[in-house]
């Protein structure tokens, strides 16, 4: 019998997204198993919108973990966070998928409609406060951003597509992307939506 | 394409909003504009954020299993001891042009004189011929793969390598049981492909060490790459 240490059961509630990361690049399955706990839900519902199959979206969960876990020692934390960085591996597999089989639509997102859920209270609680307040700041946006970003993200269209799609010089497209992101960080960093958006502004003299 | 028409890809690229063309010639231009680095930095953000807008169900009980146990499949047989791979780009870059070296042999990036490229192209077909094998073994590591056909003929490829210092050049070795036996010489480069010139037997050990130019008959540097030829469990 081979003498494998055991491993010493171990607790990740303190370490932030990116400490998990380090670990998940020394090969440490159990941070997989935490960065899954923490994100697989999110990645999911980002497949499934884009997807709208329930198989391709945890096909396209799985291989953007497994992307992860191949790749996590090329993750630089000073280029963004954690969570950003596995979202966005999630998110390419789905765009993949859905350019792959075809299955593109241009719907608009549809919001305020909870499906039936059974995680847990405070995850429901935590996911529906982030719903809104990210629906709200991309209600915010102007029309024409907003239906750039959003058939761009969750519809997996190419500029160029969407250039062709809306009759549109690919660099309007291009702009409209560009300025709803900036405008999106913008509103995404206020305080909360609804609430006064007040800074302490430097003296002049 | 210029430069600012490449800076104005950030966006669609923040939002995987590129065809593949594209992405691959904003990810070279990606890697040396630092201005675009921390752009795509803070749009990659937002780009995130709309990740949180949609519905949110649960996936299905097994997913989290199925994917642990795939992890677990793929872990690799490999001690990287003093890497000197090129600093990362961004983690999409890498991660694209990490499955260009699992998925498209055919993909690497051929730069410089024609006949490099010739060289180059017969080392693929080597090891495209090793491949083709049935009953090849893949050994993936996260810089890249060894292949080892059912005759021992064995090959790395390697992803984002830096080149050898000046005046030095990398330098392949099996150890099967005994001293490391010189197994090819080697530059850096995007994606590699270096056949090996001794077999690779079931439980061999393939290293690579920097050495000086024209290689060395026995290693005289510290690995920065091992990896043994062991099914992956």
């Amino acid at each position: 019998m081979s003498q494998t240490p055991r491993l010493m059961p171990r607790s990740f509630a303190h370490l932030s997204d990116e400490a998990v990361v380090a670990l998940l690049a020394r090969s440490d399955e159990s941070a997989l198993a935490e960065l899954y706990d923490r994100f697989g839900r999110v990645a999911y519902g980002l497949a499934l919108r884009i997807l709208r199959d329930e198989r391709l979206a945890e096909d396209a969960v799985q291989e953007g973990f497994l992307a992860a876990w191949r790749n996590a020692d090329r993750f630089i934390p000073e280029r963004g966070k954690a969570s950003t960085w596995l979202l966005t591996l999630v998110h390419r597999r789905a765009v993949d998928l859905v350019r792959r089989e075809n299955r593109r639509r241009a719907e608009p997102l549809v919001d305020g409609v909870d499906s039936p859920s059974s995680g847990s209270a405070e995850d429901d609680a935590w996911l529906r406060f982030e719903r809104e307040r990210v629906q709200s700041a991309l209600k915010q946006l102007p029309d024409q951003q907003r239906e750039a970003l959003e058939l761009a993200y969750y519809g997996g269209f190419t500029q160029s597509e969407l250039a062709e799609r809306l009759g549109e010089p690919v660099g309007t497209i291009k702009s409209r992307m560009f300025t709803g992101l900036a405008r999106l960080r913008e509103l995404l960093a206020d305080p909360r939506p609804g609430e006064a958006a007040w800074k302490p502004t430097p003296y002049t003299t | 394409m210029e430069a600012d028409a490449l800076h104005d890809l950030t966006a669609a690229y923040a939002l995987n909003a590129l065809d593949a063309e594209e992405a691959r010639r904003y990810e070279a231009h990606l890697a040396r504009c630092e201005r675009c680095q921390r752009e795509l930095a803070e749009l990659s953000e937002s780009a995130g954020a709309l990740a949180y807008a949609a519905e949110a169900p649960l996936p299905s009980a097994d997913l989290r299993a199925r994917i642990l146990d795939r992890a677990r499949a793929e872990r690799p047989n490999v001690v990287p001891l003093r890497p000197r791979w090129l600093r990362p780009v961004i983690a999409a870059a890498a991660v694209a042009a990490c499955a260009a070296i699992g998925l498209g042999l055919w993909a690497v990036s051929l730069s410089g004189k024609l006949d490099r490229r010739e060289a180059a192209l017969a080392r693929q077909q080597r090891v495209a011929q090793i491949l083709a094998q049935p009953g090849s073994r893949k050994i993936s590591f996260s810089r890249g793969t060894l292949v080892v056909g059912p005759d021992g003929k064995g090959a790395l490829l390697l992803n984002k390598l830096a080149e050898p210092g000046p005046g030095r050049t990398y330098e392949a070795w099996v150890a099967d049981g005994g001293a490391p036996q010189p197994a090819g010489l080697f530059a850096g480069g995007t994606t590699i492909a270096v056949p090996l010139e001794r077999p690779v037997r079931d439980g061999a050990t393939v290293l690579v060490t920097e050495e000086k130019a024209g290689g060395t008959e026995a290693p005289t540097q510290t690995p920065f790459l091992i990896v043994r030829n062991a099914a992956q469990s």
